[in-house]
């Protein structure tokens, strides 16, 4: 995971680099850093340096007051704006990124201004404190409140213990929902994953133009949202009466081959219509499969497969016992990445179907509780059932990091 | 975004010859290819079917885009060589009539500023993780990687009351889904950078520290240069998630800002009139995060291999 990111940048060379142009032996003879000896800077003074202190609280309490209150009027007097939404989007950018700036400067001044001991003790913190004040205002705060609205009525006020669970588990959507979500995670991720592999495998064996070609080709889809993709797999489901030509493609082969025009999304029987919703999943994510897992596939050393070969093993047998085994952490990867996705699906069920004719999901459910049936309690501890349902995932990717990092 | 030790060249694999495919032969020989490698025509022809089979659904969008109402509805695309039917109007109409042009500037307006803010907050984060050390380091570390899993569903209830007019007043405006998409984009901006920040040699820091930068300087003049490929990693990833965002935009945006993906939406459920727009409308909002793939491909691939798990 430590290279995950890039190979090229062969991070010492750059660094390397850097340091060269700043270094005193440089020979045009520019002088040392702008950090002034290392014992007037404020973070290694010893003693609190007062007018720091002060002017980078000061400073800090006026960039996130002008930036919240620039921000808020964005939103409350779009008319000092002269009503453009361009203008404020621009505005919104520069004071975003220069708000931001500012205010590490200022957060960084101040602690900077501490003694030297605490100083070095809290500006860890006071660099963490930002990103992470946002994810509890938005993630941390909001989750714990679902949690206790879970035990509340409709409109959030007043406790009816666990009502709202029951009311869900007796409901027959519900456990629909359920069982459609758990199709989905048992089709999904292992197809995506199959097809990725199969696929990863073929283009192994293409020229190297022929690979960049089809590994483009399917990657793109990855790039289109459901909302595009359901746009366009609308086009092939798409049915006509059977006194027209078809306008479908689906309906266009199945006529071909002796079929009577079908409405695909509505045949509920062998849950069709959710597999054709789960087709249009898998045809966005076979591209994120395929790239992860063909490149752990040229990650395999050559010599094992050659020994294979001198033993005489088939490809097909080199495959399964040499291939597969050496890659199987990149198979669990993509198959977590991928459930996860399959666990929240929402997008692709709600402009499509929204639940009718069988094909309901626990993320479409969620949303049709809150803003349809305008009850947050039941929405609530639909979702609280999604968290749970979560949750030995979120212990698995946790325990497999630790390992991850222990091993670094 | 767990075993990504082979993850580089996942890279590679997508953008650049490799080192064994830059040594090309002189002469080809039959069967073989450039590389020497044995040529497998079952390969070529099942990747070949494979391909058209992937790409044919979008083309059926593309050429719906370009035909009359009439067409559209009587004949099936395939059919548009012979059967004809082409006509321009229906981009035409998406740009004056349906509205789609106004929702399309509002999608940048909204992707772009949730695409950049982030950056910053996270990247100090991801400096303190990579190169500091404190207690609680790597619990705090761990919620991150445990929140990335989290559906950002739970926090819908609570953040509609807090952006709604019991609280801040700001439901509807561009402000509130760019705060959402800052703070549920946290999570994995912190990851990615952090994951590459650990790679950077820690040498350079500390000669940095011994010239007497302090964390600010070291930040800015030597991490900031060197994590490059990450930032454009993490804004690629975080532009397409915030641009092919349906929930958000259509939760937090009221009608006039909203976004062409929420529109696009609208359309899909509709009937009658104007539906013949959808295919234009639909390719226009999906040839802009297609322009960005192509354009910044390298970058988007490294991020996706780096962890793209995100609530």
């Amino acid at each position: 995971m430590s290279t995950s990111i890039d190979s090229r940048t062969r991070p010492g060379k750059p660094g390397r680099h850097e340091r060269d142009g700043e270094s005193p032996q440089e020979p045009g003879g520019t002088p040392p850093p702008a950090p002034p000896g290392p014992h007037d800077a404020g973070g290694t003074s010893e003693r609190a340096n007062v007018a720091r202190l002060l002017l980078g609280l000061v400073g800090l309490i006026a960039v996130v007051w002008f930036a919240a209150n620039a921000f808020l009027a964005f939103a409350y007097h779009p008319e000092w704006f002269a009503d453009s939404k361009l203008l404020i989007g621009v505005l919104a950018l520069v004071i975003g990124v220069g708000g931001a700036y500012l205010m590490f400067f200022f957060l960084n001044m101040f602690v900077e201004g501490m003694p030297g001991r605490l100083s070095r003790g809290v500006i860890p913190y006071a660099f963490l404190l930002p990103g992470f004040g946002l994810m509890a205002v938005m993630l941390l705060y909001p989750a714990i409140q679902t949690i206790n609205y879970s035990f509340a009525n409709a409109d959030s006020t007043e406790y009816v213990g666990l009502d709202n669970y029951r009311e869900i588990f007796g409901d027959s959507e519900f456990r629909q929902a359920i069982f459609n979500n758990i199709l989905w995670l048992l089709i999904v991720p292992a197809v995506v994953v199959f097809i990725g592999l199969i696929i990863a495998v073929l283009v192994d064996r293409l020229s190297a133009q022929g690979e960049k070609i089809a590994k483009s080709t399917i990657f793109l889809p990855m790039a289109i949202s459901f909302v595009g993709a359901s746009a366009i797999w609308t086009l092939v489901y798409a049915y006509d009466d059977p006194s027209e030509s078809p306008t479908g493609l689906l309906n266009a082969i199945w006529r071909a081959l002796g079929g009577s025009p079908q409405t695909w999304l509505q045949e509920s029987g062998l849950r069709l219509n959710s597999i054709l919703l789960m087709v249009i999943l898998v045809w966005l994510q076979v591209g994120f499969a395929m790239i992860l897992l063909s490149s752990a596939i040229k990650g395999v050393p050559e010599d094992t497969l050659e020994a294979a070969r001198i033993d005489g093993a088939s490809e097909f047998q080199i495959f399964t016992k040499v291939v597969v085994p050496q890659i199987k952490g990149t198979i669990i990867t993509v198959f977590i990445t991928v459930l996860i996705l399959v666990l929240k699906v929402f997008d692709i069920v709600y402009v499509l179907t929204n639940g009718r004719n069988e094909t309901q999901v626990v993320a479409n459910l969620f949303f049709k509780q809150l803003f349809q049936s305008d009850n947050a309690g039941v929405a609530s501890s639909i979702v609280v059932v999604l968290l749970l349902a979560v949750t030995p995932v979120l212990i698995y990717q946790v325990r497999h990091f630790r390992r991850e990092e222990a091993g670094r | 975004m767990t075993d990504l030790s082979k993850a580089p060249t996942a890279e590679a694999a997508i953008t650049s010859p490799t080192a064994e495919e830059t040594g090309r032969r002189p002469r080809m020989q039959k069967g073989l290819m450039a590389d020497g490698r044995r040529r497998s025509p079952f390969s070529i022809i099942t990747m070949a079917v494979v391909c058209v089979l992937w790409t044919l659904p979008t083309i059926g969008l593309l050429v719906t885009s370009f035909r009359s109402r009439e067409a559209q509805g009587g004949t099936g695309w395939w059919t548009a060589l012979w059967n004809g039917g082409w006509t321009v109007e229906n981009y035409k109409g998406v740009f004056e009539g349906a509205d789609l042009g106004g929702s399309l500037l509002n999608s940048v307006l909204v992707a772009v500023p949730a695409t950049i803010i982030p950056i910053m907050f996270a990247a100090f984060a991801a400096y303190a993780f990579s190169f500091m050390d404190f207690r609680g380091k790597d619990l705090l570390f761990i919620a991150i990687v445990a929140v990335m899993v989290v559906p950002i569903q739970v926090a819908f209830q609570p953040l509609l009351n807090l952006v709604g007019p019991n609280g801040l007043g700001i439901q509807g405006e561009f402000i509130a889904v760019w705060l959402l998409h800052t703070g549920f984009g946290m999570p994995l901006a912190i990851y990615t950078l952090r994951n590459y920040m650990a790679t950077l040699p820690k040498t350079v820091i500390e000669s940095a520290k011994i010239d007497g930068a302090t964390h600010f300087q070291t930040f800015w003049k030597l991490i900031v240069p060197m994590s490059v490929p990450a930032l454009a990693a993490f804004a690629i990833l975080q532009f397409l998630w915030v641009w092919n965002d349906l929930l958000i935009a259509k939760l937090f945006l009221n009608s006039d800002n909203s976004t062409v993906i929420v529109d696009l939406q609208g359309l899909l459920g509709a009937q009658g009139q104007g539906t013949e727009l959808l295919p234009a409308g639909a390719f226009i909002s999906i040839a802009i995060p297609m322009i960005v793939f192509f354009a910044l491909q390298r970058y988007f691939v490294r991020g996706l291999t780096s962890g793209a798990v995100k609530g």
